[in-house]
């Protein structure tokens, strides 16, 4: 088999047993992956900047946040249909991620890091600032009846989780085919090695401004999903944790790697919900179980698998 | 370690009683159920099968409260508390027989004081660990993101948030504040004492987020409707660690200044206030939120001597301290400072904790006015208590008497102003409950389940 | 308050922000500079000496100023001994890789703050000042009669506010002695240039690497334990010091102590400052927006190289 051909095989695998998993979990069980389906995206998102571009981002939550206010705001006082509410949240997170990205993009490496966190947190105290219209930090609730899309009611359990899934799989589609794509390879030299990329004539800053908006855009589409499945829009998750999140899911479960994300995320949620039920220090355990990862599995989870299955994409 | 506390099972029935044990979560559910059917006998394994809560015949299973409880982030030291209060509770309904003679189990987990995770605990509690409802919730963030999902998974969801959340209409049938007063009232209520006490010209300082807002827009509209006049609104970003700065834009002319904050810069807060006043301060007024879990002679606070303070529940014993006080601070482990027994440099969340205790009543209420039986009898339990009415003052609502209203789901009650003096919070007034009501504005019972 | 008593008092705010986080960051920037890892656990550190101080004072009986002084010696040595160990054992067997060690600092700073949480509980906790009179301040006004001095209404400041901004000014200074005076500052200074090349000149780069930790997050304490009366200690107060002393740090240039001090100064003034003008959430958000413009147009900092 071609590489082509694996990924397609690899990659239809992963969400054919994905629609397995509703059918066979539990109740909890099936509930949760909805929830860690609609982070993975967030976690992908970051991954097309983070892992593919080599640009560390500490502001996502902005992005997230985006469309999470940008369907939810439209909702609430628009009275927005659902499927416009989501066209609107995907629409604030292009043209915030763009603007965010032509002006941060003027730098790199770690005042990357600062102008990205920074306006994130101008975004959060944003949501303060408005809080007429946001209810600031303890947010709004998104009635179920404001939340039936093509008369589906996205409360339920099987609507909200094929919804998550069918978000989820359309961003690992995307994903899959930008690595063998021209531009995604253009975002890996740039992430090898920037000079050299340079001189071979590629347009290191369009490259980068794309890869900027398309990785704001999927975290947006996350942040839509999750105001939208769980019927919630507040200004926690536009803080500073919410940034940190994706950068934590991306490593552990392994850069650059299309499933990675996905992993990271399952292993994160489960090692939080699993633990928490044993003691309530669970983020000591938490924080030590990260600690053995970095000592042990340097490449994240991914990489551990990819060590063992090298045709891994 | 402090609070590592396990949720505890307290059970109790005829036979015999297991009270007060503190073991593992994971240990005591299996030793309660190994106690439990020892008593029933031959029905071995009911725990496996909870399918059969349904059942008339699964009378001695444990009715399970859900609880979910801050016990890491910046909710923790409320947590604590709603912790012990909750404990205390269950302890005390359990020796007394328990609920329609079954008796309470707590099933606790902590939502780090987050509403994302506090929406994942809610669909915990009802789908993993089956729980009759769920309990406790007190930041109302969390109470925003929770709810929904307690709504679609039909859960009733018991708040002690002191949010205006329920009765403002926001959220949904399934949930209810029955045993804590909302801020809306609170605040209203302030507006008379205020104003024939202390002053006409109000400068008010709160945090920018929507607690603070809630303030501001209640009480301003409340007091300038009286003929008061608010000079200035003084909204503190929330994530400010000092002060100072910001007190210059308080008006020389403020006769009095109006404070509610809320997380762990409180205390960096009254402090800066004193010493930004110095000899020559106006009256204060403040809302005990500011100082919950804080020991009032904290260096620093010394100028708050003769200020006043809104208090949900007198965390000083007063002079004429009722018994239900009494045995409620004995029950909780406070002693008459408001502090731990065990230690006085522990401070308790005095004035909102008392929620717990009578919220928890009001469930046996509940519970026992629908006949509850299980899962399937959760509309019922919700029609109870929306039939209830006047809750007076006893061993169930120690704080004072109640008044519920099943159209909005949350209970009204009385307000209590203390003045500092002698370094302690002495009671100055007490707001009637007519004072503290308002319209109406959702009807909860009129929409579907 | 007049405009004039107004922008003073919040300047003397902002000296006092400026000050805190020149110790914090300054901490924070020798680690960066030196050894290039981001570690996202140094605002535990602060928290770690904050606490440890809570702990010290309330063990010691007496006047406070004794109980203080012995946290102020003995915080930092604790925090930087533990820092120390974590180097040794954490950060030293993943070879510094910027990637890994975000993510073990990150776990570092989980296990610090629920250990805290078991340990000190969850309450703000106060310490105690060493001394703290409020100090009223006077203004002039040129008036009818001419000049005068007058003491207007809430124009004050305490005694311990100004103790604390002397008592930066003089670590710094100390500080800045050692890494330019000195033949272990000198080696710094060398293993931050060339890392290599230091090693071929003998330098034991391990040791200095544990000795930059251990010294960095010991400053940060410090700066905690300096900071502890005027707040309180909170096992959540790391996180606001962390993201600003990293700030800090890059506004000021990559590893340039002098920069991380200006940009502090610059940024606690700058807070103080804007609050005069806006209401506080918009002055915050004006500030943070400063801050990202500032390194939009001077990528490297105000007063770093350009490092290719």
């Amino acid at each position: 088999m071609n590489q082509a051909a694996r990924s397609v095989v690899l990659h239809g695998l992963v969400i054919a047993l994905l629609v397995a998993m509703f059918f066979v979990l539990p109740e909890y069980h099936s509930g949760n992956l909805a929830r860690i389906l609609v982070l993975a995206v967030f976690a992908m998102g970051y991954n097309v900047l983070f892992g593919y571009t080599g640009l560390l981002s500490l502001g996502h939550a902005l992005f997230f946040a985006s469309g999470m206010y940008g369907l939810g705001l439209s909702i609430q006082f628009l009275s927005a249909s659902p499927m416009l509410a989501i066209v609107i949240g995907l629409i604030t997170a292009v043209v915030v991620s763009g603007v965010i990205g032509f002006l941060a993009l003027r730098t790199t490496g770690v005042a990357f890091m600062i102008v990205t966190l920074m306006f994130a947190q101008a975004g959060f105290l944003t949501v303060l600032f408005f809080g007429k219209y946001t209810r600031g930090d303890e947010g709004f609730v998104i009635q179920r009846a404001q939340r039936i899309l093509f008369g589906v009611d996205l409360s339920q359990p099987l609507p909200r989780y094929f919804a998550a899934l069918i978000l989820f799989a359309i961003c690992l589609c995307l994903i899959a085919w930008m690595v063998h794509s021209r531009f995604g390879k253009t975002l890996v030299a740039i992430r090898e090695n920037e000079e050299r990329a340079r001189m071979l004539g590629y347009d290191i800053q369009r490259h980068k401004l794309m890869a900027v908006i398309i990785s704001g855009t999927m975290s947006g589409a996350a942040g839509a999903a999750y105001a939208l499945l769980f019927g919630y829009a507040g200004a926690s998750f536009a803080a500073v944790q919410y940034s940190i999140l994706p950068l934590l899911y991306v490593l552990l479960g392994g850069a650059g790697t299309t499933i990675g994300p996905l992993i990271g995320t399952v292993f994160m949620f489960y090692l939080i919900d699993i633990s928490s039920e044993y003691t309530d220090a669970y983020l000591l355990i938490a924080g030590l179980a990260l600690i053995l990862l970095t000592l042990f599995a340097p490449h994240g989870i991914a990489g551990i698998l990819r060590k063992k299955l090298a045709w891994l994409p | 370690m402090t609070d590592t506390k396990k949720s505890s099972i307290i059970t109790s029935s005829s036979g015999g009683k297991i009270g007060g044990q503190t073991i593992n979560k994971s240990m005591n559910r299996r030793t309660a159920l190994k106690t439990l059917s020892a008593g029933v006998g031959a029905m071995a394994g009911v725990g496996a099968l909870p399918g059969m809560m349904g059942c008339a015949h699964a009378s001695d299973e444990p009715i399970r409260i859900g609880f979910q409880v801050h016990r890491t982030g910046i909710g923790a030291a409320y947590g604590r508390w709603y912790d012990r209060t909750t404990e205390a509770v269950v302890k005390r309904i359990n020796d007394e027989g328990g609920i329609n003679g079954r008796p309470i189990e707590i099933v606790a987990e902590d939502d780090g004081t987050d509403p994302k995770r506090g929406a994942e605990v809610v669909e915990k509690l009802a789908t993993k660990h089956k729980c009759d409802v769920a309990f406790g919730t007190l930041f109302s963030h969390v109470v925003y993101g929770s709810a929904p999902r307690a709504g679609e998974l039909a859960i009733p969801y018991f708040v002690v948030s002191e949010g205006h959340h329920v009765a403002s209409g926001a959220l949904n049938r399934y949930t209810l504040q029955p045993g804590i007063t909302d801020v809306k009232s609170q605040v209203e209520a302030m507006g008379p004492f205020i104003k024939e006490n202390l002053g006409k010209k109000v400068t008010m300082i709160f945090p920018d987020f929507a607690f603070g807002h809630d303030h501001r827009d209640y009480f301003s509209a409340a007091f300038e409707s009286l003929g008061g006049e608010i000079l200035e609104k003084i909204a503190i970003p929330p994530t400010e660690t000092s002060f100072s700065k910001y007190f210059p834009k308080i008006p020389r002319e403020t006769e009095v200044v109006y404070h509610v904050m809320v997380g762990p810069a409180v205390l960096t807060f009254v402090k800066e206030l004193g010493e930004f006043f110095g000899p020559s301060r106006p009256e204060i007024f403040g809302f005990i939120d500011s100082l919950e879990a804080v020991d009032l002679s904290s260096p620093g606070l010394e100028f708050l001597e003769g200020t006043y303070f809104w208090e949900g529940n007198p965390r000083y014993a007063q002079e004429d301290q009722t018994e239900f006080d009494k045995a409620y601070r004995e029950a909780v482990g406070v002693d008459e400072s408001g502090a731990s027994i065990s230690d006085a440099k522990d401070v308790s969340t005095y004035a909102h904790m008392f929620g717990c205790w009578e919220t928890m009543y009001v469930i046996k209420a509940g519970m026992e006015a629908a006949g509850y039986n299980g899962p399937d009898d959760r509309q019922k339990l919700i029609e109870a208590v929306e039939s209830m009415t006047e809750m007076p003052h006893s061993m169930e609502h120690p704080q004072g008497a109640k008044l519920f209203n099943g159209k909005t789901h949350q209970v009204f009650g009385h307000q209590y102003i203390s003045k500092v003096t002698d370094g302690k919070l002495v009671l100055a007034h007490t707001t009637s409950i007519e004072d503290t009501l308002y319209e109406d504005e959702v009807d909860y019972t009129s929409m579907s389940f | 308050m007049d405009f004039g008593p107004h922008l003073f008092v919040a300047s003397l705010e902002g000296a006092i922000t400026a000050a805190v986080l020149a110790l914090t960051a300054v901490g924070l920037s020798i680690v960066f500079g030196i050894m290039r890892v981001v570690n996202v656990a140094h605002g535990e550190f602060f928290m770690l000496g904050a606490v440890i101080a809570w702990w010290i004072t309330s063990l010691i009986a007496g006047h406070p100023a004794l109980g203080f002084t012995v946290a102020l010696i003995a915080a930092p040595i604790i925090v930087g001994a533990l820092a120390v160990i974590c180097n040794r054992f954490v950060l030293h067997k993943i070879n510094y890789e910027p990637e890994r060690t975000i993510v073990a600092t990150i776990g570092l700073l989980y296990v610090i703050q629920q250990t805290t949480l078991m340990t000190f509980g969850p309450e703000a906790r106060p310490v105690e000042a060493p001394f703290n009179k409020r100090i009223a301040l006077p203004w002039f006004e040129f008036g009818e009669s001419g000049f005068a001095l007058t003491w207007p209404w809430g124009l004050s400041t305490t005694t311990y506010k100004l103790a604390v901004i002397a008592a930066a000014v003089v670590i710094l200074l100390v500080l800045w002695t050692v890494m330019t005076r000195t033949k272990i500052g000198l080696i710094m200074r060398a293993t931050q240039l060339d890392q290599e090349m230091a090693q071929a000149y003998g330098i034991a780069v391990n040791k200095v690497y544990a000795l930059v930790f251990g010294l960095g997050a010991a400053l940060a304490a410090l700066g905690a334990v300096l900071v502890v009366p005027i707040q309180q200690a909170h096992y959540l107060m790391g996180d606001d010091p962390l993201l600003l002393s990293f700030i800090v740090v890059i506004i000021g240039g990559l590893g340039s102590v002098p920069g991380t001090v200006l940009a502090a100064v610059l940024i606690g003034m700058s807070d103080g400052i804007i609050s005069v003008f806006f209401t506080p959430t918009l002055a915050k958000i004006l500030a943070t927006l400063l801050v990202a413009f500032v390194l939009i147009f001077k990528p490297d900092g105000l007063f770093g190289k350009r490092r290719e």
